[in-house]
This record gives structure tokens, C-alpha cells and sequence, in this order.
């Protein structure tokens, strides 16, 4: 057994003042998002883990089996962190100041022998580095789960199907079309179909900014995919410059419904469901009133 | 063996596909579909899928298989009610289903198929109740 | 799991459903995912004359998937760029078996060589990509 791990054993509380005041020192401290009481019990039990761990006599390899309750413990704090919207500094210096605490301990301790000493604080650097190696890596992992939750909001938000008229859906596109949101497209106005029941499905792309021959292959995927289910789709909102570039791509577009506008997309929607939309003359009127 | 029931309506045929479709099930739907559009004259098939959860490049073929022969011999095919994840699933394999039409639900299909068969489907009709008054 | 017949199939593909529905996976890539082993098991039936599959679940990054591993002792693929061109059969089907199957999975890994059998892997993602 090392000097360190018999120093977690017997100093344990006076470490883990010296650490918590070390964590509470610190500026950047976040008391609103974590409680002190719970910030304790945290690091005590890592603590413990932490000396269990170091009295197997590895003190180097920290993907082995002894130190899974540490990591485990370490990447639930990062993970919680992350989402709670701590900073990377700060769930940082969670294991960094545990580094002076222990080094502040076995200063005492082997006050004198400064071989050993040396050794011992070493060995603890690289301990602990590693193992803020492994909070940095699942504070960024949680990061990025944050990150793809919100993503999969996005796209699911930018994508309204809108019932215009018995039979008919509207979906007006925003922002670019990549295979990710091809597939969220197609689900909801695929499932919007059935839904209700349509029998036309208009995609306005006014609010695509540029179509290229990938996007134009999304959208002729997705009218492919609406004709399975037995619906039409026309695509509109189709400007000039959007005109220009289909040709000049050489991209063919003659299978599937185009219109300059939603408008006139409504209209052909109509005519293709047999419906009729008057606008009342106000001659007629009077002329009935007479 | 099992078989998958075929129903005569009027001049339209209509098959209900309940199970998922193992190879010989299918091979044996579309000879008796076929078989059953010769004896009765029908004029259109339906097929619906809206209980198919799986449409491979197989089932697929099977399916186009069926609306052109039977379109050989005049009638027309109309497969309804896919579900939206076999559409998605069957654009991304690079199917389309030409030449078979498609329709939401059976309602909407029966309603395509009397479109597409049109005026001549009443006079043919008519027709065949004389055969029938002559045969009677 | 071994495939030798065509009833196999369908048990299969039963199969691929449960593993994809624990984790979670949504319906559309479960379409896919399935749509994807039915093609392949299919080429394995009729090529090599049944093989083995193993299922298994892996994860990621966060993320949770579901591997395919489908092996066969048959004749082998000579020619694997031709083999994964659409329209392209040896037999008498519409040759989108495996450039289809490839379109429907996040990851596909294909090996053979002639007279040795085939190993195709394909890896379908939770969220799919």
C-alpha cells in the first residue's frame, strides 16, 4: 500500500475540507446550481472511491476495473453538469483542486523526505489528470446530447403541415434540405396525410435558399414517396434564380408538378379536386337586390 | 398452404393483405390474382397494404409484376393504403412502383378505378346484363 | 441465427424488429433497418443457400444501434463494385439488393471473394445517422 492510500484513509476529512474549501474558494462557483450539502456528498463519495481504488496498488491504469466507480461517479457529475449549464472551467476544476488538497496532505505527511514526496505528488498528477481527462470527455459528450435534443426540436419545429382546405396540405420548407431533414419532411407530411386524409400535398419552397442537385433530389424523393401513398404533391414557390439553376444542373423536374407561386399551386390543387372558389361581384348583388 | 382471400366486388377485385408476405405467399397471390382477373373479366384489382409492414425490392416486384400482367388483359391496379415508413422506406431503396396506381385508402382507390375505367365500364355493363337476360 | 429456408425470412426480419424496438428506434428507421435485412438475407437464400446472421446491439458516442453481421459459405461476389450498381443482377430481380440496402443502413461493410462466401455488416443508428 503507497503513502497516498493510506493518507485517503486516514486523512479522508481533513482532504475533503481542503478540497471542498478549494471548490468553494473558487470564484467561478456556482452556488445557485448546486447545493453545498450536495456538493459534499459528492466528493466524499468519490473520496472513497478514489482511496478504495488507490489501495489495489494501481495507481496508473484508470479504465480498470477498481476505478469504474470513480469514472462512473465522475461521469455522472459531468454529465449532470453539462446539463445543467455549468462551464467547462468549472466542472474542471472539480478534480483539479482535489490535486492540491491531496498535495497539501502529503506535504504534511512526508515533510522532509523529498524524494518520496516527489513520487507521491506525481504519482497523484497523473492520476488525477487522467481523470479530469475523463470529466472533460463526458462534460462533452453531455454537451453534445444537449446539443442533438435540440437539433431534433429544431427540424421538428420547421416543419409545419398545414391543412389548407379538405384534401389539400401545405408544407412550406425553410432553411436547406439535407437528408436529416429530408426524412423528418417526409414523416410528418407523410403521417399528415394520412392523417387527414388528403389527397394533395403542396411544398413551397420560397424558403429553401438555394436548391442544388442534392436538395432537388430530396424533393423528388419526397414526391416519389407521397405518389406511394396515393397523394399528389405539387412543389411551389420556385423563383427565377432557383428556375436557373434546375436547368443549368440539368436536373429533371418534369415528372413532378411545378408553380412559380402557392397561389397558383392552391388553384391547381382546386381544379384537381373539382372544387370551385367564387368571389362574390358586388354587380350581382345588387343586381339581385333589384 | 395458405392462401391470402380474394374478394370480387363488381368489376374490381380486392385483396387484403393481413400478414407479412413470405416469398412463396406472395408468388402464390399473384397467381391466383392473376388467374381470378381472366376467369371473372375484372376490370380493376385492388390491393391494399395497409397492414404490410415490410415492402422489400421482392414484395415490390411481385406488386409491379401484377399491374402489368393484369394490365395485359385490361385491368388496372391500384395498391392503397401504405403506410408512410414503407413509402419512405421503398423511395430510399430506389422503388417507385411504376405503373402502379396508388390510393390512401380502399374508398379513394375504388373511386380512382371507376375514374380510370370510366364511360365504357357502363356500357359494358349494360351489355352484360343482355348476355345475362339472354343466358337466363 | 441460422437461415436455410424461406419461412426463415419472415422470423428474421420478427426478430430485427424486437432488437430495433428495445432500443428504441424510431418507426421509419425500423422500416428501413428491416427492409435493408430482408434484402440481404434474401440474396443470402438465394445465392448461397441460407447462412447465418448474428444480431446484436452496439452503441456509440451516446448514440445506440443495431449491427448485422450476415455470413455465407456461397459462391462469393467477383466483382463487388459491379454487384453494388443499381440494376445490376445475376439473377433474374431487379438488382436493388444490395446497392438499396446500402441506401437504407447508416453503415455497410462488404466482403468476399469467390468461392469463399460473403460477409456483409450494416450498422443502422438510433436516430439514423
Amino acid at each position: 500500500m503507497n503513502t497516498t492510500a493510506q493518507l485517503l484513509h486516514s486523512k479522508k476529512k481533513t482532504i475533503l475540507e481542503s478540497w471542498m474549501s478549494n471548490q468553494l474558494s473558487d470564484q467561478g462557483l456556482r452556488d445557485d446550481l448546486i447545493s453545498n450539502e450536495e456538493l459534499h456528498k459528492q466528493s466524499d463519495e468519490l473520496l472513497n472511491g478514489l482511496a478504495r481504488a488507490m489501495a489495489t496498488g494501481n495507481t496508473d491504469n484508470i479504465y480498470a476495473a477498481e476505478y469504474e466507480p470513480i469514472t462512473e461517479i465522475l461521469s455522472d457529475i459531468s454529465i449532470t453538469r453539462a446539463r445543467q449549464g455549468f462551464s467547462p472551467r468549472e466542472t474542471g476544476m472539480y478534480v483539479l483542486s482535489l490535486k492540491k488538497a491531496i498535495a497539501d496532505a502529503l506535504e504534511q505527511e512526508l515533510a522532509g523526505q523529498h524524494e518520496q514526496l516527489y513520487k507521491e505528488v506525481m504519482m497523484v498528477n497523473r492520476l488525477l489528470d487522467s481523470l479530469s481527462v475523463v470529466t472533460f470527455e463526458t462534460f462533452i459528450k453531455g454537451r453534445e446530447e444537449v446539443i442533438l435534443r435540440q437539433s431534433d426540436e429544431i427540424s421538428e419545429i420547421s416543419t409545419p403541415v398545414i391543412k389548407v382546405w379538405e384534401g389539400i396540405l401545405a408544407l412550406p420548407i425553410i432553411g436547406t434540405l439535407d437528408s436529416a431533414r429530408t426524412q423528418v419532411v417526409m414523416e410528418s407530411l407523410l403521417q399528415e396525410i394520412v392523417n387527414t386524409g388528403s389527397n394533395i400535398a403542396i411544398l413551397d419552397i420560397s424558403g429553401v435558399p438555394a436548391v442544388d442537385s442534392l436538395v432537388a433530389q430530396h424533393l423528388i424523393k419526397t414526391v416519389s414517396a407521397t405518389r406511394l401513398m396515393g397523394a399528389e404533391c405539387i412543389i411551389s414557390g420556385i423563383r427565377a434564380e432557383i428556375a436557373q439553376t434546375i436547368v443549368h444542373l440539368g436536373i429533371d423536374l418534369s415528372n413532378i408538378k411545378t408553380k412559380a407561386s402557392l397561389a397558383s399551386a392552391l388553384q391547381l390543387a382546386f381544379s384537381m379536386n373539382r372544387i370551385e372558389v367564387k368571389s362574390h361581384s358586388k354587380s350581382t348583388t345588387f343586381g339581385f337586390k333589384r | 398452404m395458405d392462401r391470402i382471400p380474394i374478394l370480387k366486388l363488381g368489376p374490381f377485385l380486392l385483396v387484403t393483405i393481413q400478414v407479412d408476405l413470405y416469398d412463396r405467399l406472395a408468388l402464390n397471390l399473384e397467381n391466383d390474382l392473376i388467374t381470378m382477373v381472366s376467369k371473372t373479366g375484372a376490370r380493376g384489382v385492388l390491393i391494399d397494404i395497409s397492414a404490410v409492414s415490410i415492402v422489400d425490392s421482392f414484395m415490390g416486384r411481385i406488386l409491379g409484376n401484377i399491374a402489368s400482367m393484369s394490365g395485359i388483359m385490361d385491368a388496372q391496379t391500384v395498391v392503397v393504403g401504405m403506410q408512410p415508413a414503407v413509402a419512405i422506406t421503398l423511395v430510399e431503396l430506389g422503388l417507385t412502383l411504376q405503373g402502379v396506381h396508388t390510393a390512401l385508402d380502399v374508398e379513394k382507390g375504388m373511386e380512382l378505378l371507376q375514374d380510370k375505367i370510366g364511360p365504357d365500364y357502363l356500357q359494358e355493363q349494360d351489355e352484360e346484363e343482355e348476355l345475362d337476360d339472354r343466358t337466363e | 441465427m441460422q437461415i436455410v429456408r424461406e419461412q426463415d425470412v419472415v422470423l428474421f426480419r420478427n426478430r430485427v424488429r424486437e432488437y430495433s424496438t428495445k432500443i428504441g428506434m424510431s418507426l421509419v428507421n425500423q422500416t428501413k433497418l428491416i427492409t435493408a435485412a430482408s434484402e440481404l438475407v434474401r440474396n443470402m437464400l438465394k445465392y448461397a443457400n441460407g447462412g447465418q446472421v448474428v444480431i446484436e446491439i452496439i452503441s456509440k458516442s451516446a448514440q445506440n444501434g443495431v449491427r448485422l453481421t450476415f455470413t455465407d459459405q456461397g459462391p462469393g461476389i467477383a466483382d463487388i463494385q459491379q454487384a453494388m450498381q443499381d440494376g445490376f443482377s445475376t439473377g433474374k430481380s431487379l438488382g436493388l439488393g444490395l446497392p438499396g440496402a446500402k441506401r437504407l443502413v447508416n453503415e455497410f461493410d462488404i466482403q468476399s471473394k469467390p468461392g469463399e462466401g460473403t460477409r456483409v455488416t450494416v450498422i443502422h443508428w438510433k436516430h439514423g445517422r
